[in-house]
């Protein structure tokens, strides 16, 4: 896209007026900054805080520990360290949501391309969107769960089968969004004149779309899969919560809370730190989607 | 205009028989069967009789033809029968639950009043809080209160509801004692005090629902307020010497609410989804709830029967949303 201003002395890269543009929103710094530490959090955070693993004897005394010097966010009613569980479990609930993400927008990327570019396409491919939009998904979802948890889990072992189950069944009912999104936008794109000077030196319908269209719809894109991150881990956590996600030994932050519901009214601090990491995660991306979105728009930028 | 509702309820049809199909075969041709729930010691030819009484013998398509007929004929011709008296549906096989042996529409029918108490209020007060924060909102644009409000229907917006749900449960139910931790199905409203322990009990999965709703609500309100404060027609109108109040109220709302109208109507299936968690956490014996013990039950028949009454849900609202569009909005002929 920078290929547009040669010869113009350009002030700035796009990515320069992008992030400027980006860092004018507050919301979408806190965002990028509380995401990011959940994510050091996860993912390094075990580096730092892994406490000894404990004898029976051991166990049974320091279970259910409220929060203190020891156990910062307690134990459990196993004598479980909590904090170890919920990076243990965030980095489930992070990965869950990224991949998710990722086969959401490849397939709504795909669909939409096919439907915009290719005319013949467009009624069907519109037609099955409008449809998986109709379809009742939290019933769905957890119908899907019930039913091939346990074949998976045998083939795959319990938590390779749950995780690829359920992002697969995630993603598969949420890529509608970005579809028609790039649908809009390559029926729009086909019709201006840089693509039809490539069509008429003989470019292939690949070559054009991999070269003009796809780099020209990255932005919506980038928004729509931002929000898909927030959308599938709250899908997770749903399911989880409702007790058909992972296996109890493999926690997330959903499947926390669901543990926690039982003791809430006595240490109501296990429902607590999970349900919040759920809603800063979800708060964060939401936050970040907005900002991208203004950055990412040239109306608003550079005013 | 109606030749373009008619085209849209008849295109409505395939739809509605394609998602049937996804979820019958789904459903049907998952590894969890009725058979594999009968014991072991059960001898092989009352097995066989097991299975064809519960109708799991025949091929995948006379099956699901079977169901179509019993959704779309036998069900109604029976709603029908008991409405007044008649005996059409005398001896015509109808969906049955795994779980309690009895028809399947019978017990949706028992559960429905208390979802639509529930989710009705729960939409209606989210309305009601959304309308005048996201109309201040816009017309002070940027100020404190707008700030607030804007983050305040962020946070609504991405706190999912069984988070903020256990939240009133330690707060007001465990904390502060103010209303009962579960609902009490059984109660029926006779006089003042059963009337005001309703009350009390429908609080907070109302609130905790009403919230979510009004936090998505209240941020289309704002923008599509802003967008219209902008236009022309405003300018004129203030121009030609009329009250703020008239000038917000009457021209700016009300060209407003045209997308505002079409997002409420878009969202009240969703809210039977969202309320799935909220009747599990509260312990409302709604439709919900009635989903999640089919589930943990393996009852295929009730399963397959209540997400296909959420997907017509869909269906119909969103044509509903289409057609209150072009209801509302001039700009917009179908025809």
């Amino acid at each position: 896209m920078t290929d547009t201003n040669l010869g113009v002395a350009a002030p700035e890269t796009l990515r320069a007026a992008v992030w400027a543009q980006f860092r004018k929103h507050r919301g979408a710094v806190f965002g990028l900054v509380v995401l990011g530490l959940l994510i050091l959090f996860s993912i390094l955070g075990p580096l730092v805080w892994a406490p000894e693993k404990l004898t029976v004897v051991e166990a049974l005394k320091s279970k259910n520990l409220g929060p203190g010097m020891s156990h910062p966010m307690g134990t459990d009613q196993l004598g479980r360290d909590q904090m170890q569980r919920m990076m243990a479990a965030g980095k489930v609930s992070l990965a869950v949501g990224f991949v998710a993400m990722i086969i959401a927008v490849f397939l709504g990327t795909l669909i939409g391309v096919l439907a915009g570019y290719f005319k013949r396409l467009d009624g069907p491919l519109m037609r099955l969107t409008d449809m998986f939009l109709a379809l009742p998904l939290i019933p769905l979802l957890l119908v899907m769960v019930m039913l091939f948890r346990d074949k998976l889990s045998r083939q795959l072992g319990p938590e390779m089968g749950a995780f690829l189950l359920i992002v697969f069944a995630i993603g598969v009912t949420s890529w509608m969004h970005a579809a028609r999104i790039v649908r809009g936008e390559v029926l729009a794109l086909k019709e201006r004149e840089y693509v039809l000077a490539s069509r008429s030196i003989g470019a292939t319908p690949r070559r054009v779309i991999l070269r003009h269209i796809l780099p020209n719809v990255v932005s919506p894109v980038m928004v729509a899969a931002t929000l898909g991150v927030a959308e599938a881990i709250i899908t997770e956590s749903v399911l989880s919560f409702l007790g058909l996600g992972f296996p109890p030994d493999f926690p997330t932050w959903g499947r926390l809370l669901y543990e926690g519901l039982e003791y809430m009214q006595m240490y109501p601090e296990r429902v607590i730190f999970p349900g919040l990491a759920i809603s800063l995660t979800v708060l964060s991306v939401n936050y970040i989607g907005d900002g991208l979105r203004d950055a990412l728009d040239p109306r608003i930028r550079g005013r | 205009m109606l030749t373009f509702t008619l085209r849209r309820l008849l295109l409505a049809i395939p739809t509605l028989l394609l998602i049937s199909l996804v979820i019958f075969l789904l459903v049907d041709l998952a590894p969890g069967s009725p058979a594999s729930e009968i014991p072991l010691t059960v001898p092989p030819e009352v097995r066989a009789k097991i299975l064809e009484a519960l109708g799991v013998n025949e091929p995948v398509h006379v099956r699901y033809l079977l169901w179509l007929k019993q959704f779309f004929w036998v069900e109604p011709l029976n709603g029908f029968d008991a409405i007044f008296g008649t005996n059409y549906a005398e001896g015509m096989q109808r969906i049955i639950s795994y779980q309690s042996r009895s028809p399947v529409f019978p017990l949706i029918g028992e559960r429905l009043p208390q979802t639509l108490t529930v989710i009705g209020t729960a939409y209606l007060v989210g309305v009601l809080i959304a309308l005048p924060i996201g109309i201040y909102s816009a017309y002070k644009q940027y100020s404190l209160f707008d700030q607030f409000g804007t983050m305040f229907a962020m946070i609504g917006f991405s706190v999912p509801t069984f988070f903020t749900g256990t939240l009133f449960i330690i707060i007001f139910a465990v904390g502060l004692g103010w209303f009962p931790t579960k609902y009490d199905t059984t109660l029926t409203v006779t006089d003042w005090e059963s009337f005001l322990k309703q009350l009390r009990q429908m609080a907070m999965p109302v609130m905790v629902l009403g919230l979510a709703n009004a936090a998505a609500i209240s941020r289309y309100m704002r923008s599509s307020m802003l967008e219209n404060m902008g236009q022309d027609y405003v300018r004129t109108a203030r121009a030609k010497g009329l009250d703020e109040r008239t000038v917000i109220l009457k021209h700016v709302l009300r060209n407003s609410l045209i997308p505002v109208v079409t997002v409420i109507a878009l969202g009240i299936p969703s809210i039977f989804g969202g309320a799935i968690i909220t009747e599990n956490l509260f312990g409302v014996n709604g439709i919900g709830s009635a989903l999640i013990q089919a589930i943990r039950g393996n009852d295929l028949p009730m399963v397959q029967t209540l997400a296909f009454i959420f997907a017509i849900l869909i269906v119909m609202f969103n044509l509903i949303a289409d057609l209150l569009y072009g209801m509302l909005d001039p700009r917009i002929r179908y025809d």
